[in-house]
């Protein structure tokens, strides 16, 4: 079933009778060449490119409860490529550039739009970092003008210029940044995947992972055991648990990342803002709702909700930055379980295992990666090389000290990111 | 979420500073060898449920504090003193 704007017209004309569910939910078979445990965003693209760009498609997606139910449905849904760092740079460069073709490639609107990103800086020296920032994404060949005072006034009216405490001193724009409509990506990959012959299969959590002679043989799962050659752990949020089935130990704590949406308003937010003297940030959803979040609320924690102190520092911020924000009524808060990294920045990679991948550790960066990471996380599962835009997603980077993406400066460690 | 300073009782997580699980306190020796420092420093259980994490009362007492804490429920259930942990050789 393709969509098309004819498609459309003639359904609407015979009562939208013609529409067909997007993906098969499928049954698992005793065995398969590839095994993604996880359906989110990253496990789907992953299955996705593999059956699309590599023709492996004896692929199962196994997913404990539905898709796209994770950190793909609970995200701020923000899509950038405004990194630094080696490694990071060329990775989200690489995504950006899937995701403004992504809705032709799956022909599936994920209503990627890209509206551009307004970072604000505060400070002499947040300019001159942010200039420094500026140059390194036009050096890899991405978007990114630097406004002044006037020039972000220019598009953002509405903030307060007054401001005696955090005044504005200008911003950096990326116009190519914007947002995507995040439970369609993961529908539509699933949809992709699922037309090319991989088998999504809910409902089926994996509960072991079958290792003989250092060599993995497949998982056991509530729905039974599946023989497979290769197994791929994407499963942000749950890396640790999965992995210890594997006996391996990861670099990761999980942390609680908060966002907020705003009953529905009137178009009025054109942007995504982010504040540069608290952790803030805002975009409009398509329905109306702003969307904005903060930092982590910094402690260990699955409980997919956060505590009063984070919420009321991001409401501080929104109202020292926006005060007509005052007025919008917030209509419900959530928590997503981030994948936190030493360093910051994610792991795509083999294990000592043969057979065995890890795609994990994406801190509070998952969603936008969601094109890069598939289309290089397939690569590594069907060569066995790793794609050039991931090639420093190493695992052993903490270990050696090589190749590190510290992105905020503040040292490999726990906790500081 | 209210944690439990041994001192000074059940405070708002606002007072303390977090600084990770626990496992920091079994700090290896210095010669333990490269594969040990960096489990010691990078790996960790990050169990889903109950937990031992660290806490420094920045605005209370100053007292480092091992909290017994479930990392699903955020449920505080028992701390002691960081320093009677360190004494109690674990």
């Amino acid at each position: 079933m393709r969509f098309s704007g004819l498609r459309v017209f003639k359904e609407g004309l015979t009562g939208n009778k013609g529409w067909k569910a997007h993906w098969r939910d499928a049954e698992p078979r005793p065995a398969y060449d590839v095994i993604i445990i996880g359906g989110g965003g990253h496990g789907l693209a992953t299955a996705y490119y593999l059956a699309q760009n590599h023709g492996i498609t004896n692929v199962a997606v196994l997913e404990k409860g539905y898709l796209g139910g994770g950190n793909i449905g609970r995200n701020t849904t923000i899509v950038r490529a405004n990194y630094m760092m080696p490694g990071n740079s060329e990775f989200f460069s690489h995504s950006l550039k899937l995701w403004e073709g992504l809705e032709q490639e799956l022909n599936y609107n994920v209503m990627h739009s890209g509206r551009g990103q307004i970072v604000l800086c505060h400070s002499d020296g947040q300019r001159d970092a942010m200039v420094r920032r500026g140059n390194a994404m036009r050096n890899q060949g991405d978007d990114a003008e630097l406004l002044s005072r006037e020039g972000v006034r220019k598009h953002l009216p509405y903030l307060d210029y007054e401001n005696a405490r955090f005044p504005i001193y200008g911003g950096l724009l990326q116009r190519r940044a914007g947002t995507a409509r995040h439970d369609a990506v993961a529908w539509g990959y699933a949809r992709g995947a699922s037309d090319r012959g991989v088998d999504l299969i809910q409902n089926c959590e994996v509960t072991g992972i079958d290792i003989e002679n250092n060599m993995v043989r497949g998982v056991q799962t509530t729905r039974g055991a599946i023989r497979a050659k290769k197994v791929a752990i994407i499963v942000a949020g749950r890396s640790s648990q999965v992995a210890a089935m594997a006996g391996i130990r990861l670099p990761i704590e999980s942390h609680i990342l908060q966002a907020f949406v705003t009953e529905g308003l009137k178009p009025c937010i054109n942007h995504v803002v982010s504040f540069g003297m608290g952790h803030f940030y805002i975009s409009q959803s398509d329905k109306g709702g702003l969307v904005f979040g903060g930092n982590l609320d910094m402690y260990a924690s699955y409980a997919a909700r956060g505590n009063l102190p984070m919420a009321e520092h991001v409401m501080e911020a929104a109202m020292a930055l926006m005060p007509a924000i005052g007025k919008a009524r917030v209509l419900r808060s959530w928590g997503g379980i981030m994948d936190m990294s030493p360093d910051g920045a994610p792991i795509i990679d083999k294990t000592d295992t043969a057979g065995l991948y890890l795609n994990c550790g994406w801190c509070y960066g998952g969603f936008k990666a969601v094109p890069g990471s598939g289309y290089s996380t397939a690569h590594l599962l069907a060569t066995d090389t790793h794609h050039t835009s991931a090639a420093r997603y190493r695992l052993d980077r903490f270990r050696t000290g090589r190749g590190l993406m510290d992105e905020e400066g503040t040292g490999s460690q726990h906790n500081l990111h | 979420m209210r944690l439990i300073c041994p001192n000074c009782g059940e405070r708002d997580v606002r007072e303390f500073y977090y600084a990770g699980f626990a496992a920091a306190l079994d700090r290896p020796a210095e010669d333990a060898g490269v594969e040990v420092w960096d489990d010691y420093l990078h790996n960790r259980d990050n169990p889903a449920g109950e937990a031992r994490d660290l806490w420094y009362h920045e605005s209370g007492c100053s007292a480092w504090v091992v909290v017994r804490r479930d990392t699903a429920s955020h449920a505080v259930l028992a701390a002691e003193l960081a320093c009677d942990v360190k004494a109690g050789g674990a």
